[in-house]
């Protein structure tokens, strides 16, 4: 080591001091409050009202905490509100969804961690070509396809029931979902690709063994795209499904938008909240997960 | 049949872009064979093919005598080690070891055997637990030779190894390559870009540029005799000294010098009048004392200075041209001094100005 001695010194020395009251602070959280503030709000209105007896709202003060609690207008979204003829509330809908929700996420991140794998992995013929095509079809608005694919699903025996409107979930979810993978499965070294083929494993083998283990995030984040938009559909629940196997979004639309009796604001507010409870809980237990894998595979390709 | 691997016409197009074009090769069993070049010579595109990594073209690939052309890569005994380690990072150094091994639906007890045997002579068996993230760069590239080792193959297959490490390590994991293939005795196809690793660890060197052979044969050879101006200037550091000039009447001119060519071992017998190329090694002119030995003797001007501790670089300019010496780092010079230096022209190379070919 060389010998050093310390010098007195003069002057400004080591970090920069700031203040906490800067005016590039003020104006940075203030911002951001008043942003978090116009977010929560209505999210507030929502949970209070929900809490609140019918005499209670007529008093007219939205943003007021409720002065006396009450869970009853919970209990009837779940399971006595009316939607036309029949009185079971939002619990039908609720596992509607579940059946309907479950098999479309499993079925389209198999059919498409494959199709990504294969685009990315296996350049075979025609793959640019299909590739291209597959991505064009992220581009077409749904409605185009909402009556062709009614006729196919009747042609097929599958119109109006549970497992017809699960594969038009797989079908529309096919080209993002794809494009998501393939560019995730890019990103990952080609060189361990490469290994695995000198190791002597095939598609399947080098599949399962080497790039399924390694792409927990964006398995994640196909998930949650999936669970998400699937949950809150409404267009293909309403257009391919008839009112047994209606799914929760659209059993919520017939309770709110009944048109017979009084308007109970707090049983519409449960129901909202309830229908939005999965998408929300997917979000908080696995969000950490969604931003590293959309970060790590979206961003890349 | 003395060959381990031979490659017969092979090209290589990716769409226009011709990649490899025409290449023969072979290379004998137990032989360290290095491709040197540039980045984007074709280098480590050709060993992708050895390896099956990449479908040729045209022309064939043979490992011990077997046309593995369109042989899977694991079907073709050969083990590869990749510049990124490519250690599958979810698996222990036991499995990254035994994977290979797996699929190919080995009897366990024979699997633990070579996995053990594999990693005595790397000395990797206290490493075997962990998993790749846990481990320096060194010893991930233990593990990935390992991984080649295991597979008990004749050819292994080395792509650019030591460049992810920093220098030392690189030249202490050089030299334990070197002990693994003197102690293996397997076929060893090693690429890299770096000339100091292809010197000391090959048996012949292949330098290629745009996807064709400049210059095939020894290490010696190579830099002692390069076949063409392109290997000549390729290899050694730094690099050779440059004179274009014309040979006449047996001699060498440039400018106003004269450099007699007595003791130049022609290629083709004597000296052809005709535009030329002279070649002079850095470390080939001689400085000091021993000038006054030496057939050829100059003065120059001192123009700059590089020391790297063991040599001092000299920048000066001779005949017109900017000539470079290299000096004992101990010896004591300074800019602007006259400097006597002496060239013998029986180590030169001398090319075609045209076809850039040795003479």
């Amino acid at each position: 080591m060389v010998e050093t001695s310390s010098v007195p010194l003069t002057g400004p020395q080591g970090p920069k001091p700031r203040k906490a009251l800067s005016r590039r602070n003020v104006f940075l959280y203030g911002t951001l409050l008043l942003i978090t503030l116009y977010y929560a709000l209505p999210l507030y209105v929502m949970i209070v009202t929900s809490l609140k007896g019918m005499p209670e709202i007529r008093l007219g003060n939205v943003f007021s905490p409720p002065v006396e609690i009450t869970f009853q207008p919970w209990a009837k979204a779940w399971s006595e509100a009316c939607t036309g003829l029949t009185c079971n509330g939002l619990s039908t809908g609720f596992w509607n969804s579940v059946r309907i929700t479950i098999p479309s996420v499993i079925l389209s991140i198999i059919i498409a961690s494959v199709n990504g794998y294969a685009l990315a992995n296996w350049k075979f013929k025609g793959a640019d070509a299909f590739f291209t095509i597959l991505i064009f079809g992220a581009f077409i608005p749904y409605q185009i396809l909402l009556y062709p694919m009614v006729i196919m699903l009747r042609e097929m025996g599958l119109y109006g029931s549970l497992g017809g409107l699960v594969l038009v979930h797989t079908i529309f979810g096919m080209p993002i979902l794809t494009l998501l993978f393939r560019n995730y499965f890019t990103s990952l070294p080609e060189e361990l690709f490469k290994a695995a083929r000198v190791d002597g494993a095939g598609f399947w083998g080098i599949y399962f063994r080497i790039m399924v283990p390694m792409s927990l995030p964006i398995f994640t984040v196909a998930m949650i795209l999936q669970v998400t938009g699937i949950w809150n559909d409404f267009l293909f629940g309403v257009v391919y499904t008839g009112p047994d196997t209606y799914p929760m979004t659209v059993s919520l639309n017939n309770i709110v938008n009944s048109t017979q009796g009084v308007k109970e604001y707090n049983v519409n507010m449960a129901a909202t909240i309830l229908t939005g409870l999965v998408p929300l809980t997917i979000y908080f237990v696995s969000g950490r997960l969604f931003v590293r894998g959309i970060a790590a595979g979206a961003v890349k390709g | 049949m003395n060959n381990s691997v031979e490659i017969k016409n092979l090209d290589l197009h990716f769409g226009a872009v011709k990649v490899l074009q025409n290449l023969n090769l072979e290379i004998g069993k137990g032989e360290f064979l290095v491709l040197l070049g540039s980045s984007g010579c074709g280098k480590s595109t050709l060993l992708n093919c050895i390896a099956g990594l990449l479908d040729v073209t045209a022309g064939q690939i043979h490992i011990n005598d077997t046309n593995v052309t369109w042989s899977e890569p694991s079907e073709r005994g050969i083990g590869m080690v990749f510049q990124s380690y490519a250690l599958y990072p979810q698996m222990t150094v036991e499995g990254n070891l035994s994977f290979g091994l797996k699929n190919a639906k080995l009897p366990k007890a024979e699997i633990a055997k070579r996995v053990k045997r594999a990693s005595e002579i790397l000395q990797i068996e206290p490493l075997l637990k962990r998993k790749p993230a846990a481990l320096s760069g060194g010893q991930r590239q233990r593990v990935a030779i390992g991984r080649a080792l295991v597979r008990d193959v004749d050819v292994f297959l080395f792509d650019e190894p030591l460049s992810n490490l920093d220098a030392k390590l690189r030249a202490e994991l050089r030299v334990e390559i070197k002990r693994l293939h003197q102690k293996l005795e397997n076929t060893m196809i090693y690429v890299t870009h770096d000339q100091i690793e292809a010197m000391t660890l090959a048996d012949r060197i292949a330098i290629m540029r745009g996807g064709q052979i400049m210059q095939l044969g020894s290490p010696d050879d190579i830099y002692g005799r390069p076949l063409n101006r392109y290997v000549a200037d390729f290899i050694g550091s730094p690099s050779m000294n440059f004179f274009d000039g014309a040979i006449t009447n047996g001699a060498f001119t440039v400018g106003d010098l004269t450099i007699p060519l007595t003791g130049y071992d022609f290629v083709s017998g004597g000296p052809v009048d005709g535009a030329a190329t002279l070649g002079i090694r850095p470390e080939h002119v001689v400085t000091g004392e021993l000038v006054e030995n030496e057939p050829i003797r100059i003065d120059v001007d001192v123009e700059l200075i590089e020391p790297t501790g063991s040599d001092k670089l000299i920048d000066c300019e001779v005949a017109g041209h900017p000539f470079r010496v290299r000096m004992d780092g101990q010896a004591q010079v300074s800019v602007g001094e006259k400097l006597r230096i002496g060239i013998d022209p029986a180590r030169a190379s001398l090319f075609d100005a045209a076809t850039e070919v040795r003479l």
